[in-house]
């Protein structure tokens, strides 16, 4: 078989696999859950979602179904878009530490000698048992990336699915990371004083680039290689976002001196400890924020004016939040929102850091992140308020499909639950 | 074997175990003439604040032992409970709290942190939690490593937690003593050790004491792991054998020559004395399991196992063995022996009568242990096991209590026992309830209502954001 008809056939192959559930997905009708749009539509006390080939097909008030849906009972539910999870290493890693590759950390090689080129895109393995973890508690999709490279960028990042496909990916290359906090200086120098010029020497050389021809036989003596600048020329354009980790309020103020020396740049600030502190001037760059609202500690000294009204602050300055950063146990990202919802953010803006605003970030909200017609059917039926750490998903749908609601931790729960004490415990299946 | 022809007395003579407060003094005085040794050299030098009695009405109550009391009333008087119910008799200069709509419960004992040991901001010149020079090092003192002045302290108060241990790290197979303490930082920490609480010791199975030693001389494996405790408890029973026959002899008037003092062996003999109280980080149920076998070779008491993420699959034998297990809600897969995690494994502990306990391990964790509590409730009762919420707070002080040995002092709402308490701004078992105030020995020490009353630590005062919400 020659090259191109195996590439042909693995594509096709793909192809039929990534979108078997929606063509083979059924109409479904969500009936009489409180519905949070997260649209111009509000909050629906009581509606039904529809469903039709994969996709929302409408939300309407009340509880009339059309004929041609199976309908599925959700009074005294609450229905949401699936939540998304916006800074994970889902796919990347099975177990964190000495428990064999982590594809979420890079070591040195020469194909980038700043980072920028690596990506995630071939390194997604979803059998991972993170996917249905996550999933089954109300996760229907995540930005993924690299956990660490020692360089100066983070490498690409992508956009996946979590549903059951040998194709997750949603959007690849999907943003690049770069880290200006206290561990981008470590790794880069030992100082912001190397860190920031290398930098604003990598986006030069990728804006030269642009107009060079990129190509083995020429020479390149830049600070980046070859492969390098080219991954950072849609970056430099803003079609990719360029998610910058630092917590300080003086780094923040560079990465706003950064989009204000190239300017087309599409910042995300990642981790922002110290982001209220400067929630005026991020609002006005319109620059949006990817935090951990429980950080409320000094945890370094980058991080000394850390607080619970971090997410509260930023949101009222009009600020874009966005909660969840974590790999294993992103799904706490619903309880984190929670506690900023307590310490001052408003319930709704709480629903919104784990959904719209986090498919806005990153260019995906024409498909995904609330409930309106013609998005894709990720949603999820929650036994109450999905921000209530004793609530949770009883029902993921993900592309309109209806999800198994099981992973390997229910399994192991199933089985315990039911051992039979009479044989060894391999011969309880649960 | 033990020598177990020990006599009681005799061995509590030698023990190196504290043993402090008034009815000891006597006795303790005695072990002193005879030995030598100071039992108690960092003797608690902690403070009750004075406070008027306060008495806190129209509440609902959870009093930690699986009583709730609807609309009920407690009264704080001199530091501790004086009384709860339905109603109080409550002293007319006593400052009355409207609880209407909000929750009372025993505050909450953490009895695993690494506060102070491992402070915020985390530096090396402040990472003093893991002595990471040998596997045994059951001779360093967790509070030698504490600095008071971790701002986790303060966060941990607005979270409701009263007291807490602070334990050497995991590095080690025995990693050293563990101290309990008040949740009121001061100038040093003696001002802050919970008066008369025995002591613990750290030991760790598994992972990481492999992970630091295999290539440093070992432990590299979980056979090695297990030998070296073997070792370990053998010569902790020779030298326990030792002073005994030393202290024998020198009561009946000879001159024995003084055997020569190991503070490794001090606090090893001092668990065999059962002085000490063995809390042990171990994840996998195999590795407890084994565990629990050199317990009964060395006669032994584990207290608790710490982390026990895969408790739920040998919960029976847990009960059996009568060994607590403190464990997160739901963390799992940062390392192989994590791998197994499931968020029924609180519930699961406790359903087959074995005492589970919730920590933290964390200074974040530790700020919202009633969350953590909040969602193995619920993840237990959509498994099938039906826990009320009064039976469920035990989880949080009762049995961290118990783990730690203070329950004569605190963990419940009892009268007599040490006035620590919280009172909610609504039922504790959600995201949205916040600790309004927080009482230890009777005093208000956290009112949410009034910022200017918080306390900061040193390390805070002059920087960015002193005093601000937390």
């Amino acid at each position: 078989m020659s090259l191109f008809k195996k590439v042909a056939l693995a594509s096709s192959i793909a192809i039929i696999l990534s979108l078997s559930t929606s063509v083979l997905a059924e109409n479904i009708a969500i009936v009489g859950a409180k519905i949070h749009t997260v649209s111009p539509a509000g909050v629906i006390d009581e509606g039904t979602v529809l469903i039709k080939d994969g996709r929302i097909q409408q939300v309407i008030e009340g509880t009339d179904v059309p004929s041609g849906y199976r309908e599925i009972n959700a009074k005294g539910k609450v229905v949401t878009p699936g939540f998304i999870g916006a800074a994970t290493s889902l796919g990347l890693v099975e177990v964190s530490s000495s428990a064999g590759t982590v594809d979420a950390r890079v070591e040195s090689h020469p194909i980038s000698s700043v980072g920028a080129a690596l990506d995630v895109q071939y390194a997604l393995n979803n059998d991972s048992t993170l996917i249905p973890i996550t999933r089954i508690e109300g996760f229907t999709s995540a930005a993924t990336g690299l956990g660490s490279t020692e360089q100066l960028f983070l490498g690409q990042g992508a956009f996946i699915t979590l549903a059951t496909t040998y194709q997750p990916v949603m959007k690849a290359q999907a943003f690049m990371k770069l880290n200006v906090g206290n561990s981008g200086a470590d790794d880069n120098g030992g100082s912001r004083a190397a860190l920031w010029v290398a930098i604003n020497q990598s986006f030069d050389e990728a804006k030269f680039a642009k107009s060079y021809t990129m190509d083995p036989s020429q020479d390149w003596l830049g600070l980046t290689t070859m492969a390098d600048a080219k991954a950072l020329i849609p970056v430099l354009d803003g079609k990719t976002p360029l998610v910058i980790n630092a917590d300080r309020a003086a780094d923040i103020m560079q990465v706003i001196g950064l989009k204000k020396r190239y300017a087309g740049l599409n910042i995300i600030l990642a981790s922002g400890v110290e982001a209220w502190r400067v929630a005026d001037e991020l609002a006005k760059h319109n620059i949006p924020v990817i935090l951990d609202p429980e950080s409320n500690l000094p945890g370094a000294f980058d991080q000394i004016g850390a607080t619970l009204e971090n997410a509260a602050r930023l949101h009222k300055a009009g600020v874009t939040v966005v909660i969840g950063m974590d790999t294993h146990n992103i799904r706490l990202a619903t309880q984190h929102a929670g506690n900023a919802v307590a310490n001052g953010l408003p319930h709704s803006a709480g629903i919104a850091s784990l959904t719209i605003n986090v498919a806005k970030i990153f260019g995906m909200d024409d498909q995904i992140g609330s409930l309106e017609p013609g998005k894709v059917a990720d949603l999820v039926i929650w036994s109450g308020d999905p921000l209530e750490v004793t609530e949770t998903a009883e029902q993921v749908f993900i592309q309109g499909e209806q999800i198994d609601m099981t992973s390997r931790q229910t399994k192991l729960r199933d089985r315990y639950l039911k051992r039979d004490a009479q044989k060894p415990i391999g011969y309880t299946r649960p | 074997m033990l020598n177990t022809n020990l006599k009681l007395g005799l061995a509590l003579a030698v023990s190196v175990a504290l043993v402090t407060g008034c009815s000891n003094d006597k006795q303790e005085e005695k072990q002193k003439s005879v030995t030598g040794i100071d039992k108690n050299p960092f003797p608690s030098t902690y403070q009750k604040i004075d406070s008027k009695p306060i008495v806190i009405t129209n509440v609902t109550i959870l009093d930690g032992i699986g009583g709730k009391i609807e609309a009920g009333e407690i009264l704080l008087k001199d530091g501790v409970i004086m009384g709860v119910g339905k109603s109080v008799n409550a002293p007319s200069e006593a400052i009355e709290i409207d609880g209407k709509g909000k929750w009372v419960t025993p505050g909450i004992i953490d009895n695993h942190s690494h506060l102070g040991v491992y402070p915020s901001p985390s530096t090396r010149s402040h990472s003093d939690g893991n002595e990471m020079t040998s596997p045994v090092t059951a001779e360093v003192w967790a509070e030698h490593s504490i600095w008071p002045q971790d701002p986790g302290f303060q966060r941990a108060l607005a979270g409701g937690v009263t007291s807490l241990q602070i334990l050497p790290g995991s590095a080690n197979l025995f990693g050293g003593r563990s101290v309990t303490v008040k949740n009121l930082p001061n100038r040093t920490i003696q001002d802050m050790k919970f008066p008369e609480a025995p002591y613990g010791i750290k030991m760790a199975c598994g992972e990481n004491p492999k992970r630091v030693y295999g290539a440093k001389g070992g432990p590299m494996t979980r056979m090695g792991n297990v030998a070296g405790y073997r070792q370990a408890w053998a010569q902790a029973d020779e030298y326990r054998t030792k002073w005994a026959d030393y202290a024998t002899e020198l009561e009946a008037g000879g001159s024995p020559k003084r055997p020569t003092r190991d503070l490794n062996l001090d606090t090893l003999a001092g668990v065999l004395d059962g002085d000490i109280i063995v809390h042990m980080h171990c994840y996998r149920a195999d590795d407890m399991g084994t565990m629990m076998d050199v317990m009964k070779e060395f006669n032994y008491k584990i207290g608790t196992f710490h982390h026990a993420v895969e408790a739920y699959k040998i919960a029976d034998k847990l009960a059996e063995n009568n060994v607590c297990s403190a464990m997160w809600a739901d963390w799992w897969g940062f390392k192989m022996e994590a791998y197994d995690g499931i968020k029924e494994n609180i519930p699961m502990v406790h359903a087959a009568n074995a005492c589970a306990i919730v920590h933290s391990d964390s200074d974040l964790g530790i700020q919202r242990l009633n969350q953590e509590a909040a969602k193995a409730w619920a993840d237990g009762k959509r498994a099938g096991i039906d826990i009320s919420q009064a039976d469920a707070w035990q989880w949080l002080s009762a049995n961290p209590a118990k783990s730690l040995g203070i329950f004569d002092k605190t963990g419940s709402l009892e009268a007599g026992k040490n006035a620590d308490i919280v009172l909610w701004s609504a039922d504790p078992f959600s995201t949205y309830a916040q600790a309004d105030k927080v009482f230890i020995d009777g005093a208000m020490v956290y009112d949410r209502s009034k910022p200017e009353s918080w306390p900061v630590s040193d390390f805070e005062l002059g920087q960015i954001a002193e005093g601000d919400a937390k």
